[in-house]
């Protein structure tokens, strides 16, 4: 039951993954990419890691998708542009050539994992209490310093839009 | 197998409570419409030839409008997207799966949890949805290949996601209360009385929390006051503008459930949820001390009866809300929920915080 479910989303996440990047109308693609952070949310609930699946759909399927798909509305990126999936030959043989190297590092990678150690998870594991816990104890200084960073970005963010708005300022 | 069986049926059970109140709100609407605007509203049900001393209007909502719908042409504009507005339908059904709308039922051996999903991230599950909950309206703009639709859905979406971030904020203040993120256990721990007779529901403990949660929730849902994806003076209909026949109804019925969605929340976290004052397990335990012994049964039904009236009322209180306030400008929309709401909501995380820590 539980092998056959993950095999279906994992099926279903590739052919969601492949979409994003072979179909030619850019909002469908980030769609397509919608639907494969939501997949792999169910595949973290299958692991017993709720929490993880909850943060997934909100942080990056309702927030940030919700973004990419605003910039390419307000770029207005046509469906249909000529260059898509096509390109010069140089590039061909680039792209092909980086594709079969990452293939081969991916062997060799997949050579080297250990095979899973597969037993029952704790009860709990993987939800709101477990994950806190770690992120206020083991993991407290990593978690501030990336509240600090993403303050950073965001008042980084107004600063430069101001500057755009105001050329008499600097 | 039973298991799956009893999920199925609970499952059902609160699709089915969703669609029907949100049809049955459709009618209150329109019939509280029309007392607050001094009209009669829909009496085009003269069905029995004067006979009843009541007519049937509710019949035509529920019966004549649906079939009308269903046989109506679609109508798709030329360079439209054929997305589906089932988009804007399946995030708003899926959130209730959520909500507990009763205590545990003991039949024999089996326990049945009257809530679809036992989530231990309930809560966050919600947030989860409904933040997906904007593809419908944006999707649903950009598809029409319309400037009026497409400004309709790009007002919404931001409309959407500044206003999740007030709500996100005002529920963590009942999370801190309650120290859970279990909806169930949340219903359960607002069981107790204040003095053996105030009911301890959460409202008294974040009145500030539901007060923001509200507006936030009515902003989700994009109606009057905060009606601008719309706007029918500006944009004709916005995102739903091009949409035709059943098409529109599934995002008018995603507009309704969106409602129910938002009081059955307010009704779980703020409202005791399945609590009925003083009724407990076994019976009623008046503060007098007198007891009404009930059957566990009886006990349950009148749980579920709590539930389902709180939530209604909350709904024809957004109604009312509705056909009372006039519709904001953009700016004043972003305005409220940036520079007000969102300071507010942090606030009280402070506060709660606070307060929590020095109860301990």
């Amino acid at each position: 039951m539980g092998a056959a479910l993950f095999l279906l989303l994992a099926v279903l996440t590739v052919v969601a993954a492949l979409t994003v990047v072979l179909h030619p109308n850019p909002v469908k693609s980030a769609m397509a990419l919608v639907v494969t952070l939501f997949l792999l949310a169910v595949v973290f609930v299958l692991l017993e890691a709720h929490m993880i699946a909850a943060l997934q759909i909100i942080v990056y399927a309702g927030a940030i998708m919700v973004l990419f798909l605003f910039v390419i509305m307000l770029l207005n990126l046509q469906s249909d542009e000529p260059e898509l999936g096509r390109g010069h030959g140089v590039q061909r043989v680039l792209a092909w050539s980086g594709g079969v190297l990452l293939a081969l590092e991916l062997a060799v990678v997949a050579r080297g994992v250990p095979a899973a150690k597969v037993g029952a998870t704790p009860a709990g594991y993987g939800g709101a209490v477990a994950v806190a816990k770690s992120l206020y104890t083991d993991f407290l200084l990593p978690f501030e310093l990336t509240s600090i960073l993403l303050l950073v970005a965001v008042v980084g963010a107004v600063v430069l839009a101001q500057r755009q708005r105001r050329p008499d300022v600097s | 197998m039973i298991d799956v069986g009893i999920a199925g049926v609970k499952a059902l059970l609160v699709l089915l409570m969703v669609l029907n109140l949100s049809a049955i709100l459709l009618w209150v609407e329109r019939k509280g419409s029309a007392l607050i605007q001094d009209r009669i509203g829909a009496n085009r049900a003269n069905i029995f030839g004067g006979l009843l001393p009541f007519n049937l209007g509710i019949i035509n909502t529920l019966i004549a409008d649906p079939i009308k719908l269903l046989t109506k042409e679609d109508v798709i504009p030329a360079g439209a997207d054929k997305l589906l507005p089932f988009l804007a339908v399946f995030p708003v059904l899926v959130t209730f799966a959520a909500v507990p709308f009763g205590d545990q039922l003991q039949i024999g051996s089996t326990t049945i949890n009257l809530q679809v999903a036992d989530l231990d991230i309930g809560i966050l599950y919600v947030l989860a949805m409904s933040s997906l909950a904007v593809y419908g309206t944006v999707l649903g703009g950009w598809a029409s290949n319309s400037r009026w639709a497409l400004l309709g859905g790009i007002r919404g979406s931001a409309q959407m996601i500044s206003y999740e971030i007030a709500m996100g904020l005002a529920l963590i203040g009942a999370v801190m209360t309650f120290g859970t993120l279990d909806l169930q256990a949340i219903a359960r721990a607002q069981g107790h009385h204040f003095f053996g007779v105030i009911p301890a529901w959460g409202v008294i403990y974040q009145p500030v929390g539901f007060v923001i949660f509200l507006i936030a929730g009515i902003a989700e849902t994009k109606r009057v006051p905060f009606d601008l994806p719309e706007g029918e003076s500006e944009l004709i209909s916005g995102y739903f503008t091009e949409y035709s026949g059943m098409k529109q109804a599934a995002f008018m019925l995603s507009d309704f459930a969106e409602s129910v969605v938002v009081a059955g929340l307010a009704t779980t976290l703020f409202f005791g949820a399945w609590q009925v004052p003083f009724l407990f397990r076994d019976g009623f335990h008046f503060p007098g001390g007198s007891v009404v012994a009930l059957p566990q049964l009886v006990v349950v039904v009148l749980q579920i009866i709590s539930f389902t009236i709180k939530v209604f009322l909350l709904c024809v209180f957004q109604i009312l809300v509705r056909w009372t306030l006039p519709r904001y400008r953009y700016d004043q929309v972003m305005d409220l929920g940036w520079k007000f709401l969102l300071p507010i909501a942090l606030a009280n995380m402070l506060v709660t915080g606070v307060v929590v820590v020095l109860a301990g």
